[in-house]
């Protein structure tokens, strides 16, 4: 079984980004698919990579990660601005973030277009 | 006081990085070729090579400085950095994928531990870097989040950056991929191993460091 855990925005907006990373890091530690609304910045984005580095261990061995940006290719005229214009109102709060302990999600593919999350098989333990 | 000293030390370190301290970094996925590039650029420049290489990945698990090298322009024009081999970014290390290639347990282990990291120690690389090459794999998908997230980071850190999109020898390679993937920056193909196209890469770098 695959849980899925949804992180809304504003349960994250007020913590620090050290604080954001621990909360999310620490579901994907229990073995649960992360959806976040909106995005972490460019630089909690490493900073989770290096802490995720800095736990694995024999039962974790990293994420799978991959945001979703709503912004399209098209950047030209009332679109580009239409954007603009939400990415002012929105901020973070748009696209979404997946993180998959490496434990239950083997890969994730993105193109522009979609979005492939593959799981892993459980190993037995002998 | 403060600002003044602040905006002293930046001054010495803008004079310093502009006379002798210019890293070139090397920075992407494990197994991009990194470190094969920099072999070739080393071989090209100094006649001798920077690292050891592997097929597996995470050869590289420390980073790697070359001091003062110096290339040349066809017009007569000279670079001089440090070039910087950074272990290969990744967000997550199995020892047991190690175990498939007949490693024992402890050396996979152990390979593991100086992977993790050697991803630390690039992450926080990253801030001393003048200029980054992100070297690709041209027969991988660019859209892996690791590429999004190097790149994103070098754009919010202001870093000149030119992707290198590398094994371009391989028939499943496709530069327009990656071109399309990240229109917003330079694109050169090269085979490192193969030294192919390593002129347009000289081009290329001489146009974004000078």
């Amino acid at each position: 079984m695959v849980t899925l855990q949804f992180v809304p925005y504003n349960e994250i907006e007020t913590l620090t980004s050290l604080g954001r990373i621990r909360k999310l890091l620490n579901i994907a530690k229990q073995d649960k698919i992360v959806l976040l609304q909106g995005r972490l910045k460019k630089e909690e984005e490493t900073e989770l990579i290096r802490a995720t580095m800095e736990e694995i261990n024999s039962e974790f061995k990293g994420i799978e990660l991959a945001v979703i940006n709503p912004q399209s290719s098209d950047g030209s005229g009332i679109t580009k601005f239409k954007q603009d214009l939400f990415s002012m109102i929105l901020g973070d709060r748009q696209g979404m973030t997946i993180i998959g302990p490496a434990n239950v999600v083997k890969s994730i593919k993105k193109d522009p277009n979609k979005i492939e999350l593959y799981t892993t098989e459980k190993r037995k333990k002998n | 006081m403060k600002f003044l000293k602040s905006l002293y030390q930046k001054f010495l370190k803008d004079v310093l990085k502009g006379k002798h301290d210019v890293k070139l970094g090397l920075y992407g996925p494990p197994n991009s070729g990194k470190t094969t590039l920099a072999n070739t650029l080393c071989k090209d420049w100094l006649g001798e090579e920077m690292g050891t290489v592997s097929s597996l990945p995470h050869e590289t698990r420390e980073i790697n400085i070359k001091e003062q090298i110096t290339i040349k322009s066809k017009d007569g024009q000279e670079l001089l950095f440090n070039l910087v081999d950074t272990p290969g970014i990744a967000t997550k290390i199995d020892y047991e994928d190690f175990l498939k290639s007949g490693m024992s347990e402890g050396k996979a282990k152990k390979r593991a531990r100086e992977a993790t990291k050697g991803v630390i120690e690039a992450i926080k690389w990253l801030d001393e870097m003048d200029t980054v090459l992100v070297v690709l794999d041209a027969t991988e998908d660019p859209y892996s989040q690791v590429n999004v997230t190097i790149l994103g980071n070098l754009q919010a850190r202001k870093i000149p950056v030119l992707v290198v999109a590398n094994k371009i020898d391989l028939k499943r390679a496709s530069m327009k991929k990656i071109q399309s993937a990240f229109p917003q920056y330079d694109v050169v193909g090269i085979s490192a191993r193969y030294s192919k196209n390593m002129d347009d890469f000289y081009k290329a770098l001489f146009k974004l460091m000078k």
